[in-house]
């Protein structure tokens, strides 16, 4: 905090310094952060070294989609229907792309001020549509009073999260559902879920124009301010448990539910048809998450540090703890296990990334990985839905037990970060006996809630609808055969 | 002349394959094959989900010898290919009619 400080005041100094070039440099100084910075004040407050952070970070979340997820889910289908899931994922990952420079951005990172219900905010607005204003001279802000990136670099940045989100739901649809019909759900659940739901928990005006956007009562209640729905609400993600894990884990629920289940579901084995491509992918996707949680504190500085260690701890964690439950119940501890318990770390720990501390990080990861275990094998067995790759039972519940354990570490009591009250400036780190778990603990609940809620039933909507108007689900003949031939006339492997 | 059929665990086939070799035969035909027996196949899980393979796989071994070196061939598999558990396989023996070799047009014996 001190750090943040001190760099600030350098930084905004400096500005002030070039705005108003009579000024003497000591004067600058002591006037502190400046608020309702101008574009040329914030070109002054850019720090290389985040710029490359962001945008290497873009990359690493880019790699996490392809080939990561592709591979993680590809080898887990039979052989005849590897290209559909690695061609869904790929088409995914283009069309989400496109959306995002069209409307995406501009819908979820814009300020919905003007059309909120009730004093809160669901959607933004259409003002940066086609990237307009949206140039190599405008910046994003960060967490810190006086330090911004270049908003390209955090577009791309946001991008590569509204690519990855809907390419995880696939896995609950693989091996029975048609192509174009899957890519209309994409880019309609895009439009109706991610962009609101991001927009709700990820948008705020920036530390240096929130607080006079906030509204008070005379007794000091929040009546609303320039953030989203849950941003407002005080809702802690630091990564996207809820906007990518828990969004897209109930989407995938709910998608397996409208399609049915997989033709022999139950009676036929379906094994996964190379553990070795799940292997490779589950790593990739270890490696591209640094980028997704360290590089969601778009800055590169101890705070980024935090979160790079949490990740990894956390996942070495869970994917132990997922071997030591397999050997306990099935007497022998597998690869997919592993990789399945490395993912559920990853999972849970996003939101709670930057948040925690790294020995509170190691519990949540050894925690998780028996709670989706008993998902993917008790629950899932016992209700017989066919979420064909354990969408809801590792991204979702492992999405639902970060959310809520962010309270519980986030606390500085525990060794976490607490949060920043934004509303005063320049903002202030929560004080340790402000800060309680339990009432953090409420609002994490909300959050969790209000996804389920809004993810699972636009879902349900859409996907009903899709499945009437132009049909979700493969013939018989194509899913026995194979989606692989029937869906894009080719075979993964000709041996 | 006999045709004797082998169906073994894959791994001992190199030993199997030496060992008759030592005797003399001169030739052998191996395939990869799938089958059962009173070995039920094997159980693997995948995160829960249970799978009961009952074909495992196997070598199938065909080689065709005179009668005289028969006996000596059938020990020698059933020695050789042993671990003393469940699976180890089966050795058939089967009449052979004729034989010819294809290249020299040698018939009997000596084209095996």
């Amino acid at each position: 905090m001190f750090r943040k400080t001190f760099t600030g005041l350098i930084v905004a100094g400096a500005a002030l310094a070039t705005a108003t070039a009579a000024f003497a440099q000591d004067a600058a100084v002591a006037a502190g952060p400046v608020k309702n910075p101008t574009v040329e004040q914030m070109a002054t407050m850019v720090n290389k070294g985040d710029t490359t952070w962001m945008l290497i970070s873009s990359v690493l979340v880019l790699l996490m989609s392809v080939p990561g997820l592709a591979l993680f889910y590809g080898g887990l289908v039979r052989t005849k229907n590897m290209l559909s899931v690695l061609m869904q994922v790929f088409m995914i990952v283009s069309i989400t792309g496109l959306m995002w420079a069209l409307f995406g951005y501009s819908i979820a990172f814009t300020s919905g001020a003007g059309h909120e219900i009730m004093g809160y905010q669901f959607f933004g607005g259409l003002s940066k549509s086609l990237m307009a204003g949206v140039t190599s001279g405008t910046y994003a802000a960060t967490f810190s009073n006086g330090v911004y990136i270049p908003e390209l670099s955090y577009f791309v940045f946001q991008m590569t999260f509204a690519m990855i989100t809907p390419a995880l739901f696939i896995g609950s649809f693989a091996e029975r559902v048609k192509f174009w019909p899957l890519m209309l759900f994409t880019v309609l659940w895009s439009i109706l879920v991610y962009y609101p739901v991001a927009h709700m928990v990820w948008y705020w005006a920036g530390p240096d124009f929130l607080m006079d956007t906030v509204k008070k009562t005379a007794d000091g209640t929040l009546i609303s301010q320039d953030s989203g729905f849950l941003f407002q609400k005080g809702a802690l993600d630091f990564a996207g448990g809820t906007v990518v894990h828990i969004n897209a884990g109930i989407a995938g629920l709910v998608g397996c539910l409208v399609l049915g289940k997989r033709l022999g579901f139950g009676k036929e084995n379906t094994p996964p048809h190379s553990l070795t491509m799940t292997m490779i992918g589950a790593s990739l996707l270890w490696v591209g998450w640094f980028g997704f949680n360290a590089g969601s504190n778009l800055e590169s500085n101890g705070v980024a540090a935090v979160a790079f260690v949490n990740t990894m701890l956390a996942t070495c964690a869970a994917a132990l703890s997922w071997a030591v439950v397999e050997q306990l119940v099935h007497k022998k501890p597998s690869m997919l296990g592993a990789a399945s318990g490395a993912v559920a770390g990853l999972v849970a720990i996003t939101p709670a990334s930057g948040y925690g501390a790294p020995m509170t990080s190691i519990v949540l990861g050894l925690i998780v990985s028996p709670i989706c275990f008993f998902f993917v094998s008790t629950v899932k067995n016992k209700f017989k839905y066919d979420d064909t790759l354990d969408v809801f039972g590792i991204h979702c519940i492992g999405g639902i037990t970060g959310a809520l354990a962010t309270a519980v570490v986030a606390a500085p009591s525990l060794g976490g970060q607490g949060y920043f009250d934004y509303t005063v400036f320049p903002a202030v780190a929560v004080a340790s006996d402000a800060y309680s778990i339990t009432g953090q603990l409420w609002i994490q609940i909300q959050a969790v809630v209000t996804t389920l809620l809004w993810s699972g039933i636009v879902s349900a909507i859409l996907l009903i609808a899709i499945d009437k108007l132009i049909g979700l689900r493969a013939s018989e003949e194509a899913e026995r055969e194979g989606l692989d031939l029937n869906e894009h006339g080719e075979r993964a492997y000709n041996m | 002349m006999k045709f004797i059929v082998a169906i073994i665990k894959p791994f001992k086939l190199d030993e199997v394959r030496d060992a008759l070799g030592a005797l003399g035969v001169a030739g052998m035909t191996v395939t990869e094959v799938k089958g059962f027996g009173r070995q039920k196949g094997q159980t693997e899980i995948y995160r829960g989900a249970e799978y009961t393979t009952n074909m495992l796989p196997k070598v199938k071994i065909e080689v065709a010898v005179s009668d005289a070196l028969a006996p000596q061939v059938v020990e020698t598999i059933q020695q050789v290919a042993s671990t003393d558990a469940i699976g180890d396989g089966k050795i058939f023996v089967l009449e052979l009619a004729s034989a010819t070799r294809i290249r020299t047009g040698e018939t009997g014996d000596t084209a095996l």
